[in-house]
């Protein structure tokens, strides 16, 4: 479904990406570990259009993603929750999720998936109203999540979903990761949370100062010793 | 929803009722030349403030060379009455076309910056026009273009400043506006939505800087005059007081800076070398006491519907 083919991305002259390539199927969940600095959230950047790869190709269903601009690639399908959540945090929760639908026209269709956002995060729903600055960590992360379905992506790319969250709640939004998974939306995680990563995955990359240095089926890479030694804690 | 609708319709009766009663006092000379001329000079630091608004206020895009839009459209109508003898509501919709399409051409390069390398740019970019207009010679260089007939009177400027704040506040509340309000609270989110951010930036900087040309040519048909020395950084500074004063995104604010701004400067026109002074003592007093502006980012009405117990 979504290819990535040996891209290389450049920050002025610092090669961040060197040659990665990414596949994923659809209905699969793939996380991409790594360590800071690595070039996970580069990585997701540049397949959502918000970073440009200087060599290599980004296909998605066969469309060629490489040269359209960011808010155009919402429309095909891909949908991405930056790092560090980004809620527009003057508005409320209601008027949020009303912003992740802004590409779409079909009134049923949008008022059905607020319904199904409501029923995946019944917090949201609890405080629709309330302005969403003032939202918990936790309860933020799972409206940036909630505003990205409203798009009705085909794949969705959540960076750091766990970044700053409390144990309780990471395992929460993993569980909710699984379950959009679970009704048909294919999902390309970047984690430094590499247990719980690969906890969910079907499969997993590892990345190293901007290559992929393993790659396998996440039982496989849980498994390896190299991995458990240098993200799992022994 | 509803009770903001009611407002509206109250809002334009009081408006004509407020209309007929200054042009009343004005025919009856109950109200001066003074303060005619300042009651004009109100309205048009209205348009100005209201529609600076829209690109600092609601799309965040932080913009101080609004002068040099003015001074466009200043310009523009000038030479369309004075020099091609055509009449004077061509010369306004030229004026605000002209300054609207600067305005969209300066903004595709410099709203790529943000933050203070935009406020930079656009401090600049006014200067530049200005002093490109004063070594025209054909619009009479640093003496000014003279000879201006007077054909802005209380009637046009009132009812072009009512539509203006009805545009704007109707442009806020559609879809582009909703996109710009999105762009200020958030921009990397507004992009990883689908909006197009730079499309966006570019219309509202593009509508705010045709509304000052709109506004440059009603200033440059009352004082008989259009002068590169009225358009100077200070005039912008002026228009952006008035904005910070009465609250970043908030029309009402915008509205009450303007009109509070022009007072004071009115009051110490015998002494000018103090109107910077007062200024400047307002602005710090605002920023240590009220950082976000008499009315934050809210409306009047906001504040109505909170008193009368309504939410």
């Amino acid at each position: 479904m979504l290819k990535v083919e040996d891209i290389n991305v450049y920050y002025g002259a610092i090669h961040a990406i060197k040659g990665i390539s990414i596949e994923v199927n659809e209905g699969e969940i793939v996380a991409l570990i790594g360590s800071n600095g690595a070039g996970k959230s580069t990585t997701m950047r540049t397949i959502s259009g918000l970073m440009r790869p200087k060599t290599g190709k980004i296909t998605l269903d066969g469309q060629d993603l490489t040269n359209v601009p960011a808010h155009k690639i919402v429309g095909m399908g891909l949908c991405q929750v930056p790092e560090g959540r980004h809620v527009f945090a003057n508005m409320t929760v209601l008027e949020n999720l009303e912003l992740g639908a802004y590409l779409r026209s079909d009134k049923d269709g949008i008022a059905k998936d607020m319904e199904e956002v409501f029923k995946k995060f019944p917090r949201l729903e609890e405080r629709k109203d309330q302005v969403a600055g003032t939202l918990s960590g936790g309860e933020q992360q799972m409206l940036a999540m909630g505003r990205a379905l409203m798009s009705r992506p085909k794949i969705l790319l959540l960076d750091e979903p766990s970044m700053g969250l409390a144990p309780l709640l990471v395992k929460e939004i993993f569980n909710i990761i699984k379950e959009i998974n679970a009704s048909g939306t294919t999902i390309l995680l970047v984690e430094q949370n590499a247990n719980m990563a690969l906890s969910i995955a079907d499969k997993a990359y590892v990345l190293e100062t901007g290559r992929i240095t393993l790659s396998g089926t996440a039982q496989e890479l849980a498994a390896s010793e190299e991995v458990r030694k240098a993200y799992l804690g022994g | 929803m509803n009770s903001l609708r009611k407002f509206d319709f109250a809002a334009l009766g009081a408006c004509v009722l407020f209309f007929a009663v200054v042009q009343g006092l004005i025919f009856a000379e109950i109200i001066g030349p003074f303060w005619e001329l300042n009651i004009i000079l109100i309205c048009i630091n209205i348009i100005l403030a209201v529609s600076l608004n829209l690109i600092n206020g609601y799309t965040g895009q932080f913009s101080i060379g609004h002068a040099g839009f003015m001074a466009v459209g200043a310009y523009t109508g000038a030479v369309i009455t004075v020099k091609l003898g055509l009449p004077f509501e061509l010369a306004l919709v030229v004026a605000t076309i002209c300054a609207g399409i600067l305005g969209f051409l300066i903004g595709l390069p410099t709203l790529r910056l943000d933050g203070d390398y935009l406020a930079i740019a656009t401090l600049g970019l006014g200067e530049i026009i200005r002093i490109c207009i004063l070594n025209i010679d054909y619009v009479g260089g640093a003496s000014g273009l003279m000879g201006i007939p007077r054909f802005t009177n209380f009637a046009y400027v009132f009812w072009i400043m009512i539509f203006v704040i009805f545009f704007i506040k109707n442009f806020k509340n559609s879809a582009p506006g909703r996109c710009c309000l999105a762009i200020r609270e958030n921009e990397i989110a507004a992009d990883t939505m689908g909006i197009n951010t730079t499309k966006y930036k570019v219309m509202a900087f593009a509508l705010g800087a045709s509304f000052a040309g709109t506004a440059g040519c009603l200033f440059s048909h009352y004082f008989f005059l259009a002068h590169p020395a009225s358009f100077t950084f200070m005039r912008s500074f002026d228009i952006l007081t008035m904005v910070v004063l009465g609250g970043l995104g908030s029309m009402t604010g915008s509205i009450t800076g303007a009109i509070l701004l022009t007072f004071i400067s009115a009051y110490l026109s015998d002494f000018p070398e103090w109107r910077m002074i007062i200024y400047s003592i307002t602005m710090i007093v605002l920023m240590l006491r009220r950082p976000q502006g008499l009315f934050g980012n809210k409306e009047l009405a906001n504040f109505m519907l909170k008193l009368g117990g309504k939410k």
